[in-house]
């Protein structure tokens, strides 16, 4: 046995603490130093366990194929006729895998949580015995859920991960669900999430439909060797379905508006898994099937200009916003936007790199606006903050380096990441893949003005947290204080990350002459199908270094334009406010995020409301009508036929009882009680018959 | 030679005798008195039939008659006991609890 056999492991160590936190701790309010041990131990089991697992497989299997443990027969659903008339079985085994892309993911998800179980302790710890007990083991069942998702190795398991992660992203952000709008977060997020989901079932049922299997290898082999291209529409059907869940769970276009409002749960929670992990998982899900949208130019090219779009639309948003939370919701949302915009590209070793390096700088930024939260006692909008870099230097410097990150300034985790993005963008422009080169140059421009406005938006948020005066009133500015260690600690580990991680996972050879030097990239490479096509080298060194310099450009012309709009002292952004007046319709739509909740709530959310009201009606009045006709003519029938019982059945009973009575009226008087009566009858009788015997003669 | 048409002249006559008895009197003891004329009427008849007809059926049947009289004879007493002993009477016409 190794480690790499167990990795069904990974997901149980965390089962277990969120089991133990759930049911013992929280039901007796267990104290504090159990409850977050047990905690930890569950996720730094299987972090060390994880990396145990994954490098080991590196040094003992053929990293070519995923190494499958199959732990039990889940569903056996007998034979089904499917696609071609094949007759197959539906025989779906609870199987986890280790391969390339299961290994990068198990790597940081299971890190990056350990270090924000770690930091909960120092967040949470105002909180009451047992609801801390609940925090941890939604958040130890959390790391359940993504691990599964992530080890799986079929649909329907990463599925039961998929959910899983939905529904503790549910009950965390509604973790202060006394308060009416966190519950109402937590609701929107489920709900938006189901309609994703929604298309993610439909494309399991599609893909056992066209290939038998669930098995991504049973998959990935069935489309390598799908020669003469009969699956390609099957590919794109499965392959948009899949997107849509993806748009559901990673927040992109049109599916995005839970992401913001679940900022609602507390903050560690929002760099968990509203930031670094489960909304990473639609891109997962994507780059698990690659093989798929290969196949299919059109559901690549959909994945690529949503993600674009989403990229811009939601920096714009975060252009305005004054709640520290709520930029690096609408950052996060951008940023999943390059990730599928890379894979739309497929680029899916970039978007998975991408989703790694942002889970350091985006975790690290959001535990730092967390940190600051903490400082300022709940404070979240940045208007009254300011100033605070002399009272929080850890966070400030954490919290700079991660900025500076994701603005794309070389040669931190950020730029090395998103210019990956953008250089195949662009390549795949040249080359004019699948015959898009038109609009995947667009795309490359909508990525390039995102990187310019995440850039802007970014530093406007460090300089009017960090910089200036305080504003928050002097009361407050004495409450400002650094945080404990156990949450600057995983921030400065998560800063060093944004610093060398992208040059260390993935270092960008091909500027150098170096390929290969690239780690992930080699790591990854069997993971995704390649038709063998792949122009390497569309783009010369020359134009390499040019975007890579314009994409440097772009960003620090971004942090140059909200240094001179949020750095200068008399006024206080003078600037930023004249600009708001100069274009008041555009502040206001980009501040009220494009009306999108309110058109949402106008259309769909009404036009639910309004179907449901109908559908009510239809119940009250045709299901109900219905019921109570039947009730109703029930009541009828019996009466009539009461009605006939009584009077017929009765009275053909009573009828022979009356002719009886009548008759006896008469007859009885017969019975004259006076013997000599008969005896005289009796002669009488007697003589009529001899009357009668002597007419006939007998 | 002796016929037998006299005989079945005073049978009638008794029989009738008994039979109007049997209707009219109220007196309980007369009518049972009357039921022995009928029986006796009909033996002097069994009687005459088996003289004339040479079958001696005829008269073992009249034994047979006397016999079952003596009996009815003292079922009828009993009936008269038991009604006087009720009514402490012996007219018929008092007993007609049966009247419909």
């Amino acid at each position: 046995m190794s480690f790499y056999d167990l990795i069904w492991l990974v997901p149980l160590f965390p089962l277990a603490g969120a089991a133990f936190n759930g049911l013992v701790s929280n039901r007796l309010g267990l104290e504090k130093k159990v409850t977050h041990t047990v905690a930890l131990i569950g996720s730094g089991l299987a972090w060390l366990w994880g990396w145990a697992a994954v490098i080991q497989w590196y040094f003992n299997e053929d990293i070519h194929h995923p190494y499958v443990v199959k732990v039990f027969e889940w569903i056996s659903g007998g034979e089904l006729t499917i696609f071609g008339g094949r007759v197959v079985s539906l025989d779906i085994a609870a199987s986890f895998q280790v391969d390339a892309l299961s290994a990068v993911m198990v790597g940081f998800v299971t890190f990056v949580g350990f270090l924000i179980h770690l930091y909960s302790v120092g967040y949470m710890h105002h909180e009451p015995d047992r609801d801390y007990a609940r925090y941890f083991s939604y958040l130890n069942l959390f790391m359940f859920a993504m691990l599964t998702l992530v080890t799986g190795s079929n649909l329907p398991v990463l599925f039961v991960g998929w959910e899983g992660v939905g529904l503790c992203s549910y009950l965390l952000i509604g973790f202060y669900f006394e308060k009416d709008w966190c519950a109402s977060a937590g609701m929107k997020a489920f709900i938006v999430n189901r309609i994703g989901d929604f298309g993610f079932l439909l494309a399991i049922f599609f893909a056992f439909f066209y290939f038998g299997t669930l098995e991504f290898d049973g998959l990935y082999q069935a489309m390598a060797n799908d020669h003469h291209h009969v699956f390609a529409g099957a590919a794109t059907i499965i392959g948009l379905l899949l997107f849509v869940g993806a748009m559901g769970k990673s927040a992109q276009l049109p599916l995005y508006v839970w992401l913001p409002d679940a900022m609602a749960g507390p903050t560690p929670v929002s760099a968990l898994i509203h930031a670094a992990t489960m909304v990473t998982a639609g891109v997962y899900m994507v780059a698990r099937c690659n093989f798929f949208y290969q196949a299919s130019p059109t559901a690549m090219l959909t994945v690529g200009v949503i993600g674009g779009v989403t990229a811009v639309f939601a920096a714009t948003i975060g252009l305005v916003q004054n709640d520290i939370k709520k930029v690096l919701a609408y950052s996060t949302v951008s940023q999943l936007g390059y990730m599928f915009l890379a894979a739309g590209t497929g680029a899916y070793i970039a978007a998975i790199f991408h989703v790694v390096t942002h889970a350091f700088f985006k975790a690290c930024l959001f535990l730092g606006s967390g940190s600051v939260i903490h400082g300022c006692g709940g404070e979240q909008d940045i208007r009254k903050m300011g100033g605070l870099k002399k009272y929080m230097p850890t966070t400030f410097w954490t919290f700079l380096v991660a900025t500076i990150a994701i603005a794309g300034i070389p040669p931190l985790a950020g730029f090395v990441s998103k210019d990956a993005i953008l250089a195949k963008t662009f390549e795949a422009a040249m080359t004019n893949l699948n015959g898009h080169g038109n609009v995947y140059y667009l795309l490359w421009f909508l990525g390039l003005s995102g990187a310019a406005m995440t850039a802007f938006y970014m530093f406007r948020l460090v300089f009017m947290t960090f910089y200036g005066s305080f504003r928050g009133g002097e009361e407050a500015e004495h409450h400002v204080h650094e945080s404990p260690w156990t949450m600057t600690l995983p921030l400065q580990i998560l800063a060093v990350l944004s610093i060398v991680g992208g040059v260390l996972i993935g270092f960008p050879g091909q500027l150098f002459h170096l390929e290969g030097w690239s780690f992930i990239d080699r790591f990854m490479e069997p993971v995704v199908l390649s038709h063998g096509e792949h122009g390497h080298h569309a783009v010369s060194l020359g134009l390499e270094w040019g975007l890579v310099v314009l994409s440097v450009a772009v960003a620090l012309g971004g942090i140059l334009l909200a240094r001179s709009m949020y750095l200068n002292r008399d006024p206080e952004f003078a600037k930023a406010n004249a600009l708001a007046e100069r274009f008041p319709l555009v502040y206001k739509l980009l501040l009220n995020k494009y009306w999108v909740d309110e058109i949402y709530g106008a259309t769909f959310i009404a036009g639910t409301i309004k179907l449901s009201r109908f559908l009510w009606e239809v119940d009250a009045r045709v299901v109900d009508g219905a019921v109570n006709g039947t009730a109703l003519s029930t009541v009828g029938s019996s009466f009539i036929s009461g009605v006939f019982d009584l009077k017929v059945v009765d009275g053909a009973v009573n009828l022979v009882a009356t002719i009886y009575d009548v008759a006896s009226r008469w007859f009885r008087r017969l019975q004259v009680g006076f013997a000599q009566g008969y005896a005289m009858v009796m002669v009488f009788g007697a003589a009529v018959l001899l009357g009668i015997f002597y007419v006939i003669k007998l | 030679m002796i016929t037998a048409e006299p005989y079945v002249a005073l049978s009638l006559i008794l029989f009738c005798l008994g039979l109007i008895g049997l209707m009219v009197r109220r007196n309980f003891i007369t009518v049972l008195m009357s039921v022995e004329l009928m029986f006796n009427a009909v033996n002097i008849n069994l009687i005459a039939f088996s003289f004339r007809l040479g079958d001696l059926a005829g008269q073992v049947l009249a034994i047979f008659v006397i016999t079952v009289a003596a009996a009815e004879a003292a079922i009828g007493l009993g009936l008269i006991i038991a009604l006087v002993r009720l009514k402490d009477t012996v007219a018929l016409d008092q007993a007609n609890e049966m009247r419909g």
